[in-house]
């Protein structure tokens, strides 16, 4: 096997033994960056030669992509959007501090749906990324780029964020293991804000294991992100046990009604009788309000979204545009040029759109509505898990859809969030890990949720039943 | 109903420009979005309190230390267009 299809526990392994060094690591990945990344577009911007920190650890001298959404200093950091045109941060985002602390050799920017708006990464700038199983198919968004830089191993691993599902439905269609971690796990410090209260970096990986591993090394608290919580973090690599006897895990009915696949809802009821064999006890339980989650999260989401938008103006960095003929005034000319050309159909949408709900005459019909109802919906997670440990269910309905087959139709590319978007609502960490293929040979993922800062509970189940089956060991071929 | 109008109304909000063609378009997607989000209105909120974060957090404060900052140079650095240290920007007042 080659090394760029290794993962990074294995690698630091050969690394520690001196039978590989960490430039023949990044050479490989880098390779497979030069051979295929015209094809599967996993990278916004390709760094010709790592980067990296001269006075670092050098403990983990891993290659690994990192979402485009997040600022790296003095390099292209652009959301996948044209307004952001040549913006290079002047600072480091926390997570790439820390990362490059410990070694890490980045990549460089990963493609994603613009300002991670989309579920397909289609509404990139830089054009759609494709899915390293199927070229014709979407690797699911807005993460894609980060989830199909893994599957192709094009990386070791990655960053993204996830908002409604953008770390975990992408991963699925990808067949990786990708994390949202618990709402304050994660500082939040130069990412760039879609929707500040759902807003979460999490892993993109190759097996729990290194799941585990990155959640580590970018995990605490940070002073510069106000809402990352000051916790202690545990060592997660010590949550892979392999011990589930006597867990008691939820199946929450409402996950499985009309629209899921049957392919994947079999493969889900097999991953159950996987873990049933290790001593989990299950029970199907009810979240009452999982219809509601989609309507909420897209008035929640778009609201914030407008606001936190409001700062790419042209005024201080990135593009700046001047209509042709005058319009209003010559400032205000800037202001509505440069967004126009600026943004791509998707952002325009969900800046309106937050903008109506939040206008006078309509926030308390719909902003204070949504906000009550995730009230409702995070109350139903909560009285799951005083009985349950943890909730099992399928990260999307269906697998990876065809490229175009969605993109004309905003509402249903918003639905294939369903599964994914209530975990995000409530705060709490969820897992996507493969679980199988269809018979098309599409990946097919399976979501594990615990209790807010139990993501030690997701990694002991979720690397049980990877112990236990195969899945995650059939590499794609390209 | 959302109109092409309203769209207009709501694009000068958010300060983007749109023609005629583009908020058609648009009022068509909105209003479809807006007909799904109708759903919410079945449920009872009366009792219900909003949660705007999931956190138990309250007035989060650090200590009043002077660190290194930014600093006016690194920060017009990546301005479109700067002069004298500051951000250039076409004419406000008329």
């Amino acid at each position: 096997m080659k090394l760029n299809e290794l993962t990074a526990h294995e690698l630091l392994d050969l690394i520690k033994t001196k039978k590989e060094t960490a430039a023949s690591i990044f050479s490989a990945v880098k390779r497979a960056i030069d051979a295929l990344d015209k094809k599967i577009n996993a990278y916004a911007h390709i760094s010709e030669k790592p980067i990296e920190s001269t006075d670092s650890s050098k403990e983990n001298p891993i290659p690994i992509a990192i979402k485009d959404n997040i600022c790296i200093k003095d390099y292209l950091t652009t959301c996948s959007s044209h307004i952001l045109e040549g913006f290079k941060p002047p600072y480091n985002a926390t997570v790439v501090n820390k990362l490059l602390d410990s070694g890490a050799l980045i990549t460089g920017h990963a493609n994603m749906d613009e300002f991670a708006f989309g579920s397909s990464t289609e509404t990139s700038f830089f054009g759609p990324t494709r899915n390293p199983w199927n070229l014709e198919c979407v690797p699911g968004g807005s993460s894609g780029g980060s989830a199909a830089a893994v599957a192709a191993n094009e990386a070791i691993w990655a960053l993204g964020s996830d908002t409604g599902g953008s770390i975990r439905q992408p991963a699925s269609f990808c067949g990786v293991v990708g994390l949202k971690p618990t709402y304050g796990r994660v500082s939040r410090y130069g990412l760039i804000a879609f929707a500040s209260s759902l807003d979460q970096i999490g892993p993109l990986t190759k097996d729990v294991e290194d799941s585990a591993l990155l959640l580590n090394l970018i995990s605490g608290h940070d002073e510069m992100d106000s809402t990352s919580a000051n916790l202690s973090v545990p060592d997660y690599a010590k949550a892979l046990t392999g011990d589930i006897r006597n867990l008691k895990i939820g199946i929450p009915k409402e996950y499985f009604i009309e629209g899921i696949d049957p392919e994947v809802k079999t493969n889900i009821m097999e991953a159950i009788e996987v873990l049933k064999k290790k001593g989990a006890q299950f029970k199907e339980i009810s979240l009452p309000h999982t219809e509601y989650a989609v309507a909420t999260y897209y008035i929640l989401a778009t609201a914030e979204a407008s606001s936190n938008l409001a700062r790419f103006d042209g005024v201080e960095y990135g593009l700046r545009c001047h209509p042709k003929e005058k319009r209003r005034t010559p400032i205000i000319d800037m202001y509505e040029e440069t967004r126009r050309q600026g943004f791509g159909q998707e952002a325009k949408r969900r800046i309106m759109l937050g903008t109506y709900s939040l206008s006078s005459g309509y926030y308390d019909a719909y902003y204070l509505r949504a906000q009550k109802v995730r009230t409702l919906i995070k109350n139903d997670f909560d009285e799951a898990f005083k009985e349950f440990d943890a909730i099992l269910t399928p990260t999307s309905p269906t697998t990876a859809f065809k490229i175009g087959e969605k993109a004309s139709d905003p509402l249903s590319m918003y639905l294939s969030d369903i599964y994914t978007i209530s975990a995000n609502l409530a705060g709490i960490p969820a897992l996507s890990l493969p679980c199988g293929f269809s018979k098309d040979g599409l990946p097919i993922g399976l979501q594990v949720m615990a209790k807010p800062f139990d993501e030690e509970m997701i990694f002991r189940v979720a690397h049980t039943y990877e112990q236990n089956t195969d899945w995650h060991k059939k590499k794609v071929t390209l | 109903m959302i109109s092409k109008k309203d769209v207009q109304y709501i694009s000068h909000l958010s300060r983007i420009y749109t023609d005629d063609h583009e908020a058609e378009a648009l009022a068509k997607n909105l209003e479809g979005i807006l007909t799904y989000i109708e759903k919410l209105k079945k449920l009872d909120i009366k009792n219900v309190k909003p949660t705007s974060h999931v956190l138990p957090l309250k007035n989060v404060f650090r200590d009043d230390i002077l660190k290194e900052s930014l600093g006016q140079k690194n920060a017009t650095k990546i301005a479109v267009k700067s002069e004298k240290g500051s951000f250039k920007v076409p004419q406000v007042i008329e």
